[in-house]
């Protein structure tokens, strides 16, 4: 027990040796799923190689390796400054990471001359720039972990981050389109050789300040109300901040074109409302105010045009994508193809066709990977996903906060909801927008915005599942949070 | 907090239900038919990985596939152009296969599962075997002379077909439909260029794309006479036996008077059946065909193989070339009896009477065969990628037996008098007893006639050769002697290379 009343103990030994139970760090069984993930990532490469080149080359280990390297360092900073986080994420998300490095990898193969594919160097093509933004990502995540000691100092920077998120957002809207428009959406920041969506990391900002601004209102939010129907429906004066959000993700769809965007940061802050609240009537007018406005855009695209004309030829296109297969519907019907084409078991990987999908290594990776891992391997890729988001609540059930209970459950659902939106659209569930699938899709600001959403995970995740040391664990934290972070404790009992 | 968590826990859950249950039943209802749509050119690029195996006939392929450095590494190629292009139909990167390239497909892309121990065998030893061969029965000579002279017709048809069986077997031993086209734009790997020859030839108004020697009937005119004749000798009516003829005759219940192609031919009351034959006779055969009923020349040409709609041309099993039902009509009165005028009419190949080329070759086949009739069929053998093993060698299958041996030697001495003293005499070939008969079918009253030969070679011995059809459509004047001119030539040419068997 001497172990375990030092306050925020050593994480070697309390790893090491702790017999008691809340306090086992779990840092090995991380390690040994993190390995079991890379020799998944390494085989998958051998398979491709075996597929594609027709002999397994005996490099076909390094991408995995300097994957596994690095995460290997990330696994040593959490071991060091978060030793109680959750030991499932890491490794879930590195698998996904890795086999989304090994696809574009495979890509690269696939689009190679056949004469130059064995000497395809590890850090060529779309799959090195990958490899390499992921030892970019991985770092800034360590970065912020090591930075954000306790999950509760952000809520220093909430307005500033709120308002950055707004300037995120807006930006892509009012730049010229030739510096933000991409296949017809306005999400990017494109200067010189680089382009940066400044959404993915603008999800992050705003869902702190939601957080924040939701645990200081949830009780005039929750508790003012009118009964109508037998729901409890909020005051008129209160929905004004909801108006705002609802508004501003309607403008995101118009100007910028996204549908998916939109219906993420909406239903981002409807979810955030909900869980402050506990108030269903919120997720109501939620789904009320964005199906009305998304058909209100529809009806206006095809009467009207204009802004909306985009949305309205979305819509149709997921209506029947097979009404103009060659061109306007060509991308989903592909992709609907590959995904057929693979059926149950796939190609294998490197034995499929996803260089033929546009955008294979964006938006459509997971049909282009569909094909070739088949409906087993999908399903497999979908469980992880599914897996993260729960750990993800799982840590915002157990964290003691209120604050940390937004930010981790607004995150985690974020994460799955961004998942749906794509993976829904690329299987014709709902019109089809452009989303990156996290940590498979190429691209750098998606995957960095999303290992620093993992990251505060892990910190909440770290934060929820240290034990507690007799009322001395919260007292020996970093000090430094002001006062109004602890609003919502009192609700939950810290038992002595 | 945690009870609207632990909900939130649970959408997420239902949304990723939904996606499951999404890719489920896209596998389980749309897969099928995402994975043949048209649109999907990935599953096209797997056929072209490895070698598409041969089409050959006499040891020479006449479709094979050439290596290239493009994304499709095989471009599927073929020698002889437009000749065989009936036969072996084409296998584009992005339209539909026709002809052999089809029905044999699985053979020719090693995907066959009598070729799965060759995948298997590929698996271990990291070879590409490629695709099974094809080994057709044609006669290259007697295709050769088939299309040379369909194309090079003395009378100036752009429309027709030729087919030359071997009577004793069933085996095709040439096959033209004229026009042809060349398949090798369509099995360019320029999808666009393929595109565009593909619509070029479905518009071209002459139809080139038809298969006219299994796919479309005609009437077929005096060369059904065969059919009523084999009906006559089996109702009490001998070669010999006098028959009612004249310049002209009315059937009871028409006033349009059926007559002969010239004056000269049978103004005679009476004529015997081989002279009525012999002269294509049509007053005597419209008579004849009134005398013995309906009923009793229905049954006769589907004893023929008329009205038979399943029969196709490939393997002596399932699959092959898709044949056109050759048809009598319905030869009645609304009331259910016989209509005289269509009787004799139909009696003389008119009316509702079509016929296949193939049809034709395959009466005049069965005369010569002693009244068997063979099953036709083109693909002689499937031979293993390595050429060692076969897989398929065609065993000649009896389809039918339309008339007695002696009914058949009967019809055979009328046909060969046709072609010694009648209608038939270009088809002679010296050395050989030829029989035949000729057909002048009326297409349309503004138009000009078809013309049509069937007709058989039998060696020194009386064993049967070669039977053929030929039509020439809209020949008009000339047309069944250029016919019959053809025939012979083809004849002789699978006399000297009678193909494979």
């Amino acid at each position: 027990m001497t172990v375990a009343a030092t306050p925020a103990p050593s994480p070697a030994t309390t790893g090491g040796q702790s017999g008691v139970r809340l306090a086992r760090s779990r840092r090995n069984a991380e390690l040994s799923l993190l390995l079991l993930a890379m020799v998944l990532v390494a085989a998958y490469g051998a398979t491709v190689e075996a597929n594609l080149l027709d002999t397994v080359t005996p490099d076909f280990w390094m991408p995995a390796a300097a994957l596994g390297a690095v995460f290997l360092g990330l696994h040593l900073v959490i071991r060091f400054l978060a030793p109680f986080a959750d030991p499932a994420l890491l490794p879930a998300v590195a698998l996904l990471n890795g086999l989304g490095v090994g696809f574009l990898r495979r890509i690269d193969l696939g689009e190679a001359p056949v004469a130059d594919r064995e000497s395809l160097a590890v850090f060529a093509g779309i799959g090195g720039r990958q490899l390499a933004w992921t030892l970019a990502s991985v770092i800034l995540a360590a970065g912020l972990l090591a930075i954000m000691r306790d999950h509760r100092s952000v809520s220093r920077y909430a307005y500033t981050l709120g308002l950055a998120g707004i300037v995120l957002v807006m930006l892509p809207a009012v730049l010229p389109s030739s510096i933000s428009e991409i296949n017809g959406a306005k999400l990017w920041i494109r200067v010189g050789g680089f382009s940066i969506q400044p959404g993915e990391f603008a999800k992050l900002a705003l869902l702190v300040f939601f957080a924040y601004y939701l645990v200081r209102k949830r009780e005039v939010l929750s508790l003012a109300s009118r009964r109508l129907l037998g729901i409890d429906f909020p005051r008129g004066r209160d929905l004004g901040p909801v108006v705002v959000v609802w508004l501003i993700s309607l403008l995101v769809l118009v100007f910028e074109k996204d549908l998916g965007t939109s219906l993420l940061y909406f239903g981002m802050f409807v979810v955030t409302l909900y869980i402050a609240t506990e108030r269903v009537s919120w997720l109501l007018i939620g789904l009320v105010l964005f199906f009305g406005g998304a058909y209100l855009a529809y009806v206006l695209g095809s009467t009207v045009g204009g802004p909306f004309a985009n949305f309205y030829l979305r819509a149709e296109i997921w209506l029947d994508p097979f009404a103009d297969p060659t061109d306007k519907g060509y991308q989903l019907v592909q992709g609907l193809l590959a995904l057929g084409t693979g059926g149950l078991f796939g190609a294998g990987p490197g034995g499929g066709q996803p260089e033929i999908l546009p955008e294979v290594q964006n938006d459509f990776i997971f049909a282009g990977i569909g094909e070739e891992i088949g409906l087993f391997g999908l399903s497999a890729l979908l469980v992880v996903y599914l897996l993260i988001v729960e750990r993800g609540l799982r840590a915002a059930l157990a964290v003691r906060d209120s604050f940390g209970k937004l930010l981790a459950g607004g995150l985690a659902f974020t994460l799955g909801l961004q998942v749906f939106v794509i993976v829904g659209g690329i299987s014709k569930l709902i019109p089809l927008t452009g989303q990156t699938t996290p940590f498979l899709s190429a691209g750098g600001s998606s995957l960095m915005a999303n290992w620093l959403l993992i990251a505060v995970l892990l910190r909440v995740s770290d934060g929820a599942r240290r034990p507690v040391t007799g009322g001395g664990g919260k007292a020996a934290r970093p000090a430094g949070g002001p006062p109004e972070q602890l609003h919502g404790a009192p609700t939950e009992v810290i038992k002595p | 907090m945690n009870a609207p968590l632990r909900r939130v826990g649970v959408v997420v859950i239902v949304l990723f239900g939904l996606l499951f249950a999404n890719l489920n039943w896209i596998q389980a209802y749309k897969a099928d038919e995402y994975r043949t749509s048209d649109y999907n050119g990935r599953v096209q690029v797997a056929d072209y990985k490895i070698k598409r195996g041969n089409i050959e006939a006499g040891g020479t392929a006449l479709a094979t596939s050439k290596e290239t450095t493009g994304k499709l590494k095989f471009l599927r190629t073929y020698p002889g152009g437009a000749k065989y292009a009936h036969v072996l139909g084409y296998k584009p990167v992005n339209l539909a296969d026709r002809g052999i390239e089809q029905v044999e497909n699985d053979f020719l892309a090693g995907t066959s599962d009598q070729l799965i121990g060759d995948r298997f065998k590929d698996m271990f030893t990291g070879d590409q075997t490629g695709g099974g061969n094809v080994l057709l029965t044609l006669s290259k000579r007697a295709q050769d002379v088939a299309y040379d002279q369909m194309r090079n017709n003395q009378v100036g048809a752009k429309r027709g077909a030729a087919i030359a069986i071997d009577p004793s077997t069933g085996a095709v031993q040439a096959l033209v439909s004229m026009p042809s086209f060349d398949p090798n734009p369509l099995a360019s790997h320029d999808t666009d260029e393929a595109a565009a020859a593909f619509n070029k030839l479905e518009q071209d108004p002459e139809r080139p794309l038809n298969n006219r020697a299994l796919g479309e009937t005609l009437p077929p005119g005096s060369t059904f006479k065969i059919v009523v004749a084999a009906a006559a000798l089996e109702n009490g009516i001998t070669k010999t036996t006098p028959i009612p003829a004249g310049s002209s005759y009315t059937p009871p219940t028409s006033g349009e008077p059926i007559r002969n192609a010239a004056p000269s031919i049978c103004p005679e009351s009476q004529v015997t059946l081989m002279e009525a034959v012999t002269q294509s006779c049509n007053t005597g055969f419209a008579q004849l065909g009134v005398r013995l009923g309906a009923n009793a020349i229905k049954e006769k040409a589907r004893q023929f193989g008329f009205e038979q709609e399943d029969l196709t041309v490939g393997q002596l099993g399932e699959g092959g070339l898709p044949t056109a039902a050759s048809r009598t009509g319905s030869i009645q009165n609304t009331d259910g009896g016989d209509d005289p005028a269509a009787l004799a009419q139909s009696s003389i190949g008119q009316r509702d009477v079509r016929m296949t080329p193939l049809e034709g070759a395959m009466i005049a086949g069965s005369v010569a065969n002693n009244g068997r009739q063979m099953r036709p069929y083109l693909v002689r053998q499937l031979l293993a990628p390595d050429r060692t093993t076969s897989y398929y060698t065609a065993n000649a299958r009896e389809l039918r037996q339309p008339v007695t041996p002696q009914v058949a030697g009967d019809l055979r001495d009328m046909m060969v008098s046709v072609v010694q003293n009648g209608t038939g005499k270009k088809a002679a070939i010296s050395g050989y007893t030829v029989g035949g008969k000729t057909g002048t079918a009326q297409s349309a009253p503004d138009r000009p006639d078809h013309g049509w030969f069937i007709g058989f070679a039998l060696d020194k011995n009386g064993n049967p050769v070669s039977a053929v059809c030929v039509v020439l459509e809209q020949a008009g004047s000339g047309g069944s002697a250029e016919a019959a001119r053809i025939a012979g030539q083809i004849m002789r040419a699978a006399i000297a290379d009678p193909g494979g068997r």
